[in-house]
């Protein structure tokens, strides 16, 4: 069609125009190199730490150590021989036997068969590399000077290990069934968890969005509340409903609530919001104009469930059902409180790391938690990419008629699951305040008396709200600034993109990797930063760290919606950005800031698994109280800081919705027309 | 963005004057004594030498430890007051303790005290394992009080006794551990296999198997007698028994670290954890105490459990320890998923 | 809607006032605004590209642009979708860098400036209002910071927004005006400062048909007063050709063709230009004896051309140049182009009729022809009516055939 003017279609050779970098570029560039920095401090250099952790091994190096044996009257014949050399002649130990953990000890004795503490043999050891450690009795010996031993001081003697790099760890791990059962375990329990909750929460959603029932408000609320609980609070509920002594103990017809029932219908309770969200928003959105089709066609309500509202819900189901997976395998608080003998990989971590300063099998089970995680984590980002694309297509939204009979089933349905929820609560509140259960029932506030439990009392209380407060205004400006620069500042192309992912990992992440991460980075004498280990900041880069993607994510679509021009038009003016940013951004995002900080602040308060590797006896949470004071048995002062935490999030809800209404009245008058 | 830097100016600042702060000579302690303890530890301390000031550094046993054997090439204490002794035994045969012999240790019970010469550790005082028995729960049941270790292997307990996980709670290694001691190696496994046949479940912490019995979740717990005489004297319908074979026990005990920069001040300190008064101090939280004649006896306190205290060999346990573990968890934490 | 165009005698000489202190135009330049609104162009050049080459990865968007635009002139960036004309204007504010070449403005190499370093201001499809604002903070952005007392702001605001016809308007928001009375305070807030360039990107994509209309002429008109060098892109040719003082038309990267809208219509370079501009009648035909063009047995007269005998080339003739004459109509003269047609269908467009005619020369496809509305009644033509048309030489144009079609 064309006839160019010119006769060049090749660009010729040369160097690219660059840009000059204004003020503004300059401002803007180094704000999100800033934010990089802190998510690369505070994500990506821990995660390196526990990695490398992870394949940190120590193994007894055998032919690093020589021996000396004398005869019967204590005269050496000079014959020397090596640890290694003595362990081929003998066999007593497998090559797997020689890897071992950082405390790994291993006896000598058993290198001569004809070894009796009671001989009057003498016997020589000494190391003969300089890092070389063996222990007599428990005094260490690290020069490579002989030492000279009675055959009843020897036997006293344990070789140390030496540290090195390797996949020890792993196999280890995956040669000891108690470990690596908790795959199973974990994955059993996700799987039946995520069917259940995804079933229930359906019907639920369904009943919300596809009938003509009453009182519907009332029953989104109740099915929103279990996200103000921190997630081990069903399970104490649990204890006392089936436990031993439980009110309805008879329901479970002798099994245990300690192990995967309690687990289940614990993760059901707290994960219960989270897919009714997702699946009534996939509700909301289906084309009312397909059900008008499908009417017209005489299709039975039955064929019309299957051909169309499943598939229409299909991307929100899908998607729901990975976010529940990834909740359930990655929570602590709830097995750790009723799971019993039952083993799971997040509650594994904190055996091998807190039980056991097992540091490095600690990290080795993180790596393996991480798996199932960022496959779900994946796996949704891509069924939610398009649910995006079918969302633009939609049209009409379905509007439910009235039909008194499935109305009055979901009534009944909406009102058993809602009894379900408000139960849980209710039960934990009314353990609070019993004095003695089951001897003493009459009511007391003892249980609030915080400070004479373990778990730091009600200061622990004030710490979560402080936490809570910190982590809503320094993440919301955090979160906020890094989305607006990563979305709206020029150029830059590499760097926006590497942020966006650093952006995304955390979610990938669970709490538990994340905290033992920060141990091994920030409880590093060597590093700059250590001095934040155990103070307040560290509890607040961790949890804003820990919830960054869904803050991200909020900012991000909220400036999306944000006309692209302003930045051109503002420079175009030769307006500082950052005044584009004070003066129009935020305060027309004012919705999602608000959002984010009330977010950040409920997760504040119910988060433990990211923090318990991190709280200090000065910064102690009421979440943690929680697990702590369960951990000793005071179950239900546990159960009445769990209360505490949950009126402070409903209060904290109450309050963001006045001042979101009082600010946007304010702020966004400009909304009206 | 100025301003947050300015925030982070002032915190570091804080942070500064905070370590910096005005005292002639200044301690860094670590502990894992309770968080209310320290305070008035501090203060008793600091009646008689003011001028040196303690700054605590308080965690969990485990947490305390792993700290210090992360700092092993770059330590940050001066002084450890109050850590179980298994984990001044690791740090020991780090070779992370500075041996000394405070002023006056000859006059301490000899098992609170190190076996070499001088000392790397001394002990402060010492809990004791017992086992808790609901009266209630056991009647309902129709359970006997069992009156030894060996009793609890009954097949009428199946089911019916909780107790610590050795992995996780320092209680329950100090069981685990006294039973490889009092019945040897091949027969304390024997006892551990019989005794799993009638454990409902294991907890993660010492103190929980006693609240739990004390609230009637589980007749028998397996936990520590002071516990045990807490709960009693909440009300709980609590017996508390010391197996007739012995009990397991550990200690809490003190140490200098070694190439601490203030080692004269930190001799003083550990001096001053010697003493009668000191003592005096440890018995509002512990029943037994290192200085013999100081503890006043604490109600429901079970009789006859200072005798009852097994001759525990620290090495023995500190040596073994991730053996024992390794070897507790492929029997008892692998099977018990399959109920 | 008050016009800008015909303000009463004693606001036009306000008018005239604040327009010499809104361009800031130096004494010695000399700005007509006379009756005939012809365009304050000077021969100063004022923003001249060079050789500009824009690299979207492997993709170019922009092919060795040069182009010169002189001080007061009214540019319009001509071209369908992805054609490159808004990455041309955003080259030139700086907004996305060109890959290679320079822009000069005023003198001054601005090619590697960021946005807040030049001079221009500029208006989207979008309006880009800034909706918490009201409107009168809206045009006051540029203003603030620039060492102006808020009552001087406070003035010159009330100053654009008279200027633009909304002078009651500056305590509302964005949001509670229409879509044309928002793009007027863009335009306000772009001129508020006096840049010495405008930009304009799409201004009027986004308003419905007559409001668009409406402020095409306002445009224009303030464009004219000002006498600010303006350069607007749209993909609407009826809007350049009204609006601009010259057009840039603009395909796959490259520039077809810049003239005056009479240049790019009348005499279109290539076939592109004359298909996109305008109606265009093709057939297909070869060059033969003496430069005619010949379609089936017959041949053509026509404009002047350079292509050698044998080339096969696009006969085209606009519909409205296409001349009827009743049935039998016979010239002698082999140069007036004249053939029988069948007339096969009428539509009546209000103004004109758009007739579509056979002639089995010319296969299948038909010719489309305007037909006044007197014509039609003169000749009487009804569809199924044989006619005679005639085709004048001078607008009988030969192009270039296309490779691919």
């Amino acid at each position: 069609m064309s006839s160019p003017t010119t006769n060049l279609t090749t660009m010729p050779e040369g160097p690219v125009i660059k840009g000059k970098i204004s003020r503004d570029d300059i401002i803007m560039r180094s704000g999100m190199i800033v934010i990089a920095l802190y998510l690369i401090a505070t994500l990506v250099f821990p995660l390196y730490a526990m990695l490398s952790k992870s394949f940190s091994t120590y193994r007894f190096e055998l032919s690093q150590y020589e021996f000396q044996v004398s005869d019967e009257v204590g005269v050496f014949d000079g014959t020397i021989l090596t640890g290694s050399e003595l362990n081929a002649q003998t066999g007593v130990y497998e090559d797997l036997d020689l890897s071992t953990g950082s405390d790994g000890r291993l006896g000598v004795t058993k290198f001569f068969p004809d070894f009796s503490f009671r001989s009057p043999v003498m016997y020589q050891i000494r190391n003969t590399a300089e890092t070389g450690r063996f222990l007599v009795g428990s005094t260490l010996q690290d020069s490579t000077e002989w030492v000279t031993l009675d055959s009843n001081t020897f036997r006293r003697v344990q070789l140390r290990p030496m540290k090195s790099t390797g996949m020890d760890n792993f196999i280890n791990y995956f040669s000891t069934p108690a470990l690596f059962n908790s795959i199973k375990n974990s994955l059993w329990i996700a799987v039946v968890s995520t069917i259940v909750t995804v079933t229930l929460a359906f019907w639920f959603a369904y009943a919300l969005n596809r009938s003509c029932m009453r009182y519907k408000g009332v029953f989104r609320l109740v099915a929103m509340a279990p996200i103000l609980v921190p997630s081990l609070l069903p399970g104490i509920a649990l204890v006392y409903l089936f436990g031993n002594q439980g009110m309805l103990k008879e329901l479970l017809f002798g099994a245990s609530i300690y192990g995967p029932i309690g687990i289940v219908i614990g993760s059901v309770f707290f994960t219960f919001p989270h897919a009714f969200l997702i699946i009534s928003t996939a509700l909301a959105i289906s084309d009312g104009r397909l059900y008008e089709a499908a009417t017209s066609l005489r299709s039975t309500p039955w064929r019309t469930f299957w051909t169309v509202t499943i598939p229409g819900a299909r991307y929100g189901l899908i998607s729901a059902a990975f976010v529940v997976f990834n909740l359930v395998i990655t929570d602590f608080g709830l097995p750790k409180v009723i799971g019993g003998q039952f083993n799971v990989l997040a509650v594994d971590i904190y055996k091998q790391v807190i039980g056991q300063q097992n540091f490095e099998m600690g990290a080795v089970v993180s790596v393996v938690l991480v798996v199932p995680a960022i496959l779900a984590f994946a796996i949704d980002r891509m069924v939610q990419s398009k649910q995006v694309a079918a969302l633009t297509a939609r049209s009409v939204p379905y509007q439910p008629t009235p039909n008194a009979k499935t109305d009055r089933i979901f009534f009944v349905y909406c009102c058993f699951v809602a009894f379900f929820i408000i139960g849980l609560l209710a039960v934990c509140q009314f353990a609070a305040l019993i004095k003695f259960w089951p001897y003493d029932l009459s009511l007391s506030l003892n249980n609030y008396n915080f400070d004479k439990m373990d778990g730091g009392g009600w200061a622990s209380y004030f710490n979560s709200i402080k936490l809570g407060l910190l982590t809503a205004i320094c993440g919301t400006a955090v979160v906020f600034f890094g989305a607006y620069l990563v979305e709206k500042s020029n150029g830059f192309r590499t760097g926006r993109a590497i942020f966006q992912m650093f952006a995304m990992l955390p979610m990938a992440i669970p709490g538990m990797v994340l905290g033992l991460a920060y141990i091994f980075f920030f409880n590093n004498p060597s590093n700059p930063l250590n001095a934040i280990y155990g103070t307040m900041a560290i509890l607040v880069i961790c949890t804003v760290t820990h919830f960054y993607t869904v803050s991200h994510l909020t900012a991000v679509t909220a400036l999306k919606q944000m006309d692209r021009e302003f930045e051109s038009v503002s420079a175009s003016l030769k307006q500082p950005t950052l005044k584009l940013f004070s003066r129009v951004t935020v305060p027309v995002c004012l919705p999602a800031v608000l959002d984010i900080s009330i977010y950040l602040f409920v997760n504040a308060m119910t988060t433990v698994s990211a923090v318990v590797f991190l709280y200090s006896p000065k910064t102690t949470l009421a979440s943690i109280a929680v697990l702590n004071m369960d951990d000793a048995g005071d179950i239900a002062p546990a159960a009445a800081m769990g209360m505490m935490i949950f009126y402070t999030n409903a209060a904290a809800r109450v309050i963001h919705l006045l001042a979101s209404r009082g600010i946007l009245k304010k702020t966004q008058a400009w909304r009206a027309r | 963005m100025k301003r947050k830097a300015s925030i982070f100016a002032a915190a570091a600042a804080g942070v500064m004057l905070a370590t910096s702060a005005a005292a002639e000579t200044e301690l860094t302690v670590y502990t894992a004594v309770e968080a209310e303890d320290l305070a008035r530890y501090a203060e008793k301390f600091n009646e008689s030498h003011p001028d040196i000031k303690i700054n605590w550094v308080r965690d969990s046993t485990g947490i305390i430890t792993a700290k210090l054997l992360a700092e092993r090439d770059n330590p940050q204490a001066d002084v450890v007051w109050g850590l179980a002794a298994t984990s001044l035994l690791l740090l020991k045969s780090e070779g992370m303790l500075e041996a000394y012999a405070p002023a006056g240790v000859d006059k301490l019970d000899a098992k609170f005290v190190d076996g070499d010469n001088p000392p790397a550790w001394v002990g402060m005082d010492a809990w004791v394992a017992s086992v808790c028995y609901n009266t209630v729960e056991a009647e309902k049941n129709g359970l006997k009080p069992p009156s030894s270790w060996k009793d609890l292997t009954d097949p009428m307990y199946a089911g019916h006794v909780i107790m610590p996980n050795p992995n996780s709670s320092g209680t329950g290694f100090l069981d685990v551990s006294s039973w490889l001691q009092l019945f040897g190696e091949e027969g304390g496994w024997e006892y551990m296999d019989a005794l799993h046949e009638n454990i409902a479940r294991y907890t993660h912490s010492g103190s929980k198997p006693c609240k739990l019995a004390a609230a009637g979740e589980i007749p028998i717990g397996v936990s520590f007698a002071f516990r045990g005489a807490k709960s009693k004297a909440a009300g709980a319908p609590l017996e508390i028994i010391v197996p007739s074979e012995g009990v397991g026990w550990d200690m809490e005990a003190t140490a200098i670290v070694a190439g601490t920069a203030n080692l004269d001040a930190a001799k003083t300190l550990v001096d001053f954890t010697v003493t009668k008064e000191a003592n005096e101090m440890y018995n509002s939280g512990y029943a037994v105490v290192a200085y013999p004649g100081v503890a006043k006896p604490v109600e429901h306190f079970p009789d006859g459990l200072l005798d009852a205290m097994i001759d525990n060999d620290f090495e023995f346990a500190a040596n073994n320890r991730a053996a024992i573990l390794k070897e507790w968890q492929s029997r008892y934490d692998g099977k018990s998923e399959a109920k | 809607m008050p016009l800008i165009l015909t303000p009463p005698l004693k606001i036009q000489t306000r008018v005239q006032r604040s327009l010499r202190c809104l361009t800031g135009q130096a004494a010695g330049v000399v700005v007509r605004i006379d009756p005939m609104m012809q365009a304050p162009v000077t021969n100063k050049l004022y923003l001249s590209i060079d050789n500009l080459w824009k690299a979207f990865g492997s993709f170019l968007a922009l092919k060795d642009i040069s182009l010169d635009i002189h001080e007061g002139e009214f540019i319009c960036f001509l071209g369908p979708s992805g054609c490159g004309k808004t990455t041309l204007l955003r080259a030139i504010a700086g907004l996305d860098l060109q890959t290679k070449g320079t822009v000069m403005q005023d003198g001054k190499d601005v090619s590697n400036l960021p946005p807040s370093e030049r001079d221009f201001g500029i208006v989207f499809q979008s309006y880009a209002l800034f909706p918490n604002l009201t409107i009168e903070k809206n045009i006051a952005f540029g203003l603030e910071n620039t060492g102006r007392s808020k009552s001087e702001i406070a003035v010159r605001v009330q100053e654009l927004l008279e200027l633009v016809g909304l002078p009651d308007q500056g305590k509302k928001y964005p949001a509670q005006l229409s879509g044309g009375q928002q793009q007027r305070i863009a335009l306000a807030r772009a001129i508020a400062t006096k840049p010495g360039l405008l930009l304009l990107d799409e201004p009027l994509s986004a308003l419905d048909a007559k409001v668009r209309v409406h402020l095409r002429h306002e445009i224009h008109e303030l464009q004219r007063k000002l006498g600010v060098t303006t350069v607007m892109v749209t993909h609407d040719q009826e809007e350049a050709l009204a609006m601009a003082d010259r057009i840039v038309v603009m395909n796959h990267g490259v520039i077809e063709q810049i003239g005056s809208p009479t240049e790019v219509y009348r005499e279109p370079k290539n076939l592109f230009v004359a298909d996109f501009i305008g109606e265009m009648n093709q057939i297909e035909s070869t060059v033969t004896k003496g430069g005619r063009l010949s379609v089936g047995e017959k041949t053509f007269a026509c404009h002047e051309h350079d292509f050698a005998d044998g080339t096969p080339v696009v006969a085209a003739v606009r519909p409205e140049d296409i001349i009827p004459h009743e049935e039998g109509y016979e010239s002698d003269d082999p140069n007036r182009n004249c053939i029988d047609v069948l007339l096969h269908e009428m539509e009546f467009l209000g103004s004109f009729w758009r007739c579509r005619l056979r002639n089995e020369r010319f296969g299948k496809s038909e010719l489309i022809a305007d037909f006044s509305i007197n014509a039609v009644r003169r000749l009487e033509l009804g569809v199924g009516r044989t006619m005679v048309i005639e085709m004048p030489i001078d607008r009988l144009m030969a192009f270039e055939r296309p490779e691919a079609s």
